[in-house]
């Protein structure tokens, strides 16, 4: 809000003035305050993990991070198969997000009829603010023994020949755990999309059709490249939610610390291995949850920091604002 | 059209020419295309849409048997005895919500105004550390309440409600920033110009007409935070007996669903059911809610 100072005609005098003022320093101070409390709560968060994580990597230097074997019985930290764990499964979610979200995007904002348009808009969006526990419980008690039963043995029989479907067909695991979460972060995905593909200006597209273009040829060489950065940005900001996911993903993907040789193998994610671990850690093992979870943060609020950047530059600071 | 003889040909009209014959040969298999690709975005809508439909239907059919006079009265009975409820778990819910709720809410607008009303580095480096700590893996939100409170004074509601706070705050935050930029400006001069204070205008025209996009805010903020499930699992400790002290170890509803659903008894997983099924509702309301009621004070407004 910018108020343009005009000049005062009738000067009062300085004491009087002062005092007038004063409640509207005393109102701007307020507002000071109240956002100096949010910046040192956002410090003391970041602070107060690092300290807490450091006794971790003055004990174990930084190799743990990157070693395979997860023992704390024998004092073996190694991180390697819950970061490979939870690229794996992110990569999952988002290769079936990206083509389905983007697909359901366009269908949204340019092929449903106006009337449904809203009516199914609304639905997503009301979608997207479904706790994550629900999804998970929805996975684990209907989904996992469907994926035991049917689709892992169909994609075995089928893709069995690339080596990545060995190994027993069980439910639970990184197969699963990749599908509840593309299923998690698809609302907000298509959520953010629709909004960026629909500021595309109508004159562009108007000038296509113009020009002969299909609509396919519209959507695909006019609306999408309009909008790319926008979408990039809701690519990435699923991936964050998708990467951080904790009790979603601990329910349905087995938790176990090796790393695994199938998609369908049991494995494990750094947010479910903390979550699984915190109860009982004491000690070093402890120092080293936390460390995990500073591993996790950096991550985070790498791919959070580039996507609301990305949505920021397409459609503005308030686009997705309160979108998870 | 005729070509007159000795002229050279008009490469204006050559290049049209060459363009619409181009066109016209393609036009079937461009549309053949178009038809298909068209086709396929109408199937993804399809593929979004039918999973997100049945995890509702399912919460809803499995759900629903659960509820009964034991599971809005009872606490949680220990594993194999039947007959438990989750009402230890719904005031644990209530009251952790409610300590967020009565802290984040005047913070987080007061910032929301403070942002509204500012330019430069200041605003900009406060508004994109908002935007970064919603995106903030919970389950680290849930270490900081450890850290924060666990350490020092044990497992207990408030720990659960500072997290599930810091949660909620960047949400309602950002919604509040964009709520109080949408009053119109002339407003805001109309009211400096009758002498109005900063105070008395944020006050008496500012929030009042941003009042619509603050309360949708509050309440998708609310809605998110009650949900939150990791964060509490390590602040809140749980507990199987009714307890009102936000100070003493509490239960709450997503833990609870969170705790049942991977146990071998039937009686467990009803009750995560039935749990799931209230959390749903509840979410929905808020949503739906804060939509219907935002609105009906527009069109009051108009």
């Amino acid at each position: 809000m910018t108020v343009v100072e005009t000049p005062r005609p009738t000067p009062a005098p300085p004491d009087v003035r002062g005092r007038l003022r004063l409640p509207d320093r005393g109102y701007r101070g307020i507002l000071a305050v109240a956002a100096a409390l949010v910046a040192a709560l956002a410090a003391w968060f970041l602070v107060s993990i690092i300290i807490q994580a450091k006794p971790a990597f003055s004990t174990l230097g930084f190799s743990w991070i990157l070693q395979k074997t997860w023992d704390p019985t024998h004092g073996k930290y190694g991180l390697l198969p819950f970061i490979l764990g939870t690229l794996e499964v992110t990569a999952i979610a988002v290769v079936l997000a990206v083509p389905i979200g983007l697909g359901t995007a366009l269908a949204l904002a340019y092929l449903v009829p106006a009337r449904t348009r809203a009516a199914l808009s609304t639905t997503v969006e009301l979608l997207a603010a479904v706790p994550s526990v629900v999804y998970g419980l929805w996975g684990l008690v209907v989904l996992a023994p469907v994926f035991r039963d049917t689709v892992e043995p169909f994609l075995t029989s089928v893709l069995g020949w690339t080596g990545l479907f060995n190994g027993p067909d069980q439910g639970v695991g990184l197969l699963l755990a990749g599908v509840i979460l593309f299923v998690m972060i698809l609302p907000t995905m298509v959520a953010i999309s629709r909004d960026v593909l629909a500021v595309v200006p109508n004159e562009q597209l108007e000038g296509a059709m113009a020009l002969g273009a299909t609509r396919w040829q519209v959507l695909r060489k006019v609306v999408v490249p309009g909008a790319r950065t926008g979408l990039l940005g809701a690519f990435t900001l699923a991936t964050g939610r998708a990467l951080g996911e904790t009790v979603a993903v601990a329910l349905v993907i087995g938790n176990s610390p090796y790393i695994a040789h199938s998609i369908k193998s049991p494995a494990a994610t750094i947010p479910s291995l903390i979550v699984n671990n915190f109860g009982e850690a004491t000690g070093t093992e402890l120092a080293v949850l936390f460390g995990a979870g500073l591993v996790l943060l950096v991550i985070g609020i790498a791919v959070n920091s580039v996507a609301r950047w990305l949505v920021w530059s397409t459609a503005g600071p308030s686009a997705g604002a309160t979108a998870r | 059209m005729t070509v007159l003889v000795d002229l050279p040909a008009d490469p204006t009209v050559e290049r049209r020419r060459a363009v619409q014959a181009a066109a016209a040969s393609s036009l079937r298999r461009r549309k053949l295309a178009s038809t298909a690709a068209l086709g396929v975005c109408w199937v993804f809508l399809a593929v979004a849409v039918v999973p997100l439909v049945a995890v509702v239907a399912y919460v809803v059919a499995k759900g629903l048997p659960a509820w009964n006079a034991d599971f809005f009265t009872n606490s949680t009975v220990p594993e194999g005895i039947p007959g438990g409820g989750v009402w230890n778990a719904i005031v644990g819910t209530m009251v952790i919500t409610g300590i967020a709720i009565v802290v984040t809410v005047p913070l987080g607008l007061l910032v929301g105004l403070f942002l509204a009303e500012s330019e430069g580095r200041v605003a900009a480096a406060l508004r994109f550390t908002a935007d970064v700590m919603t995106g903030i893996p919970s389950i680290t939100v849930g270490i900081f309440g450890y850290i924060a409170i666990v350490r020092n004074y044990g497992y207990s509601g408030f720990a659960g409600a500072f997290a599930i706070g810091f949660i909620m705050l960047p949400v309602i935050v950002r919604a509040g920033e964009s709520a109080f930029r949408g009053v119109p400006t002339s407003l805001n001069e109309a009211a400096l110009a009758l002498g109005a204070r900063k105070a008395t205008i944020a006050r008496r025209v500012v929030v009042p007409t941003a009042l619509p996009g603050v309360i949708t805010g509050v309440l998708l903020a609310v809605a998110r935070g009650l949900g939150e499930t990791a964060p509490l699992l390590l602040t809140i400790g749980g507990n199987q007996y009714l307890q009102w002290n936000p100070t003493k170890q509490m239960a709450a509803l997503p833990t609870t669903i969170y705790n049942s659903s991977s146990q071998p008894y039937a009686d467990q997983v009803q009750l995560a059911w039935g749990a799931a099924l209230l959390l749903v509702v509840v979410v929905l309301v808020l949503s739906i809610g804060s939509r219907l009621l935002a609105a009906r004070l527009r069109k009051e407004r108009r």
